[in-house]
């Protein structure tokens, strides 16, 4: 009786597609991937049909659910000018590790003193800071908003120079979180508007159109 | 190329029939680290990554000039938005007498209102749509054409006011459906004493 035989298989697979496949990704991911910056405050941003993309160059303000608010303008050279502007006109003298710690933070909101100690802190002291922080004031009284964003715009302007194309002019985002109070949008709204900014994005997340 | 490849056949041979075998080793080596670690890495950046930007509303504010009246408008609808997310709203100019009624950001509420309000330019927006689907219009073309028809005389312009105990959510949300209503004309303004009053009789303090 001939023997049925079983063909022998190897229970060694070719994985070299695989591999390749999987390095493709790989490779890819990490080449696209920007890695999210660090933000001190989370914040649930409603939801609107717009499709617009927020732009890139940005001077982005962030009200979080208490009302609280931050400042953010990215790039080294124009975050150094627009401290050392905020520096003397609140009177007060930062160290030059500090000036360097500031021009590599992201978000910040507190007031300049505060910013002063917090430069120095190290990483958890800093989130222990974040809880306790009241943000920037931004009330008429003690409008520090309103400088960061004069400086900011400043030093913006200079480090362009005149005849900037109209693509590449500085843009003003505000990022509210869903639950924050209106009146506090509308006060920092009018912060721009008594500077003559009356063009903004408004952060958002994608919703679907309904007449789609 | 040929002779390479010749060559390399004729090694082949040689090979096979030399007496002198060597030693046979597996081609195949043991792969299975370097894919965990290949998968690893690929699950890391899948969920690290996040794709696209965040989208924006672009809003556009008057400019702020004391010298500069607002328009008086009659025609106008207007929402005043409230804390829980309550809307109300009246049509025309504010008079004694008006009252206000109350709505809600469901589909049913602001919305069908306000395609009610606005059947004009939504009908002949839907229009433009449709012929420039059958004409190959130029999508830049067809924007203008439907900015054109939001901002005539007779559109309709729409009023959003906050009380204090407004969210933030509740006017980005009625911006919102008054993109989706296609309505071109819509301000925030501030609100005014009686409205306030309004709302305030419409929610009884506790």
């Amino acid at each position: 009786m001939p023997k049925v035989k079983m063909p022998k298989k190897s229970p060694s697979l070719d994985m070299t597609p695989m591999v390749d496949l999987a390095f493709l990704l790989v490779t890819f991911f990490m080449l696209t991937t920007q890695f999210r910056p660090d933000e001190p405050v989370v914040v649930d941003s409603p939801s609107s049909i717009s499709e617009k993309i927020l732009p890139d160059k940005v001077m982005l303000i962030t009200i979080d659910s208490t009302n609280r608010v931050f400042f953010n303008l990215e790039g080294k050279e124009i975050r150094t000018k627009m401290l050392n502007q905020m520096i003397s006109k609140n009177h007060e003298t930062f160290d030059e590790k500090s000036i360097n710690q500031f021009a590599l933070l992201g978000t910040f909101g507190m007031t300049v003193k505060e910013l002063k100690e917090f430069l120095p802190m190290d990483e958890l002291g800093r989130k222990d800071f974040m809880k306790k922080s009241k943000g920037i004031p931004y009330d008429s009284l003690n409008n520090q908003l309103g400088d960061w964003i004069r400086y900011g715009r400043l030093a913006d302007a200079e480090l362009k120079g005149p005849n900037v194309p109209k693509d590449k002019l500085l843009r003003f985002a505000i990022k509210g979180d869903g639950n924050a109070n209106y009146t506090a949008i509308k006060r920092v709204i009018e912060v721009f508007q008594e500077m003559n900014v009356n063009r903004f994005n408004l952060v958002t997340t994608l919703e679907k159109n309904p007449n789609q | 190329m040929s002779e390479v490849q010749s060559n390399e056949q004729d090694s082949g041979k040689k090979g096979k029939h030399s007496k002198v075998r060597a030693k046979k080793q597996s081609t195949h080596i043991d792969m299975t680290p370097m894919v965990d670690l290949a998968f690893l890495l690929l699950t890391f950046f899948m969920l690290t990554t996040t794709f696209g930007k965040p989208k924006t509303m672009e809003i556009n504010m008057p400019v702020k000039d004391p010298n500069n009246k607002p328009n008086e408008v009659n025609n106008a609808l207007t929402f005043l938005l409230s804390g829980g997310d309550k809307v109300y709203w009246y049509y025309g100019e504010l008079k004694p007498t008006t009252t206000l009624t109350p709505t809600d950001f469901s589909s049913n509420g602001i919305r069908k209102l306000l395609l009610d309000y606005n059947k004009n330019a939504v009908s002949k927006i839907k229009e433009l749509r449709a012929k420039a689907e059958k004409t190959n219009m130029a999508d830049t073309t067809l924007k203008r054409m439907e900015v054109d028809v939001k901002g005539e005389k007779e559109s309709l312009m729409v009023l959003v006011k906050t009380d204090d105990k407004a969210k933030y959510k509740n006017v980005i949300d009625a911006l919102d459906e008054l993109n989706i209503t296609m309505v071109g004309k819509y301000a925030l303004v501030d609100i005014g004493k009686q409205e306030f009053d309004l709302i305030n009789k419409l929610q009884p303090a506790k």
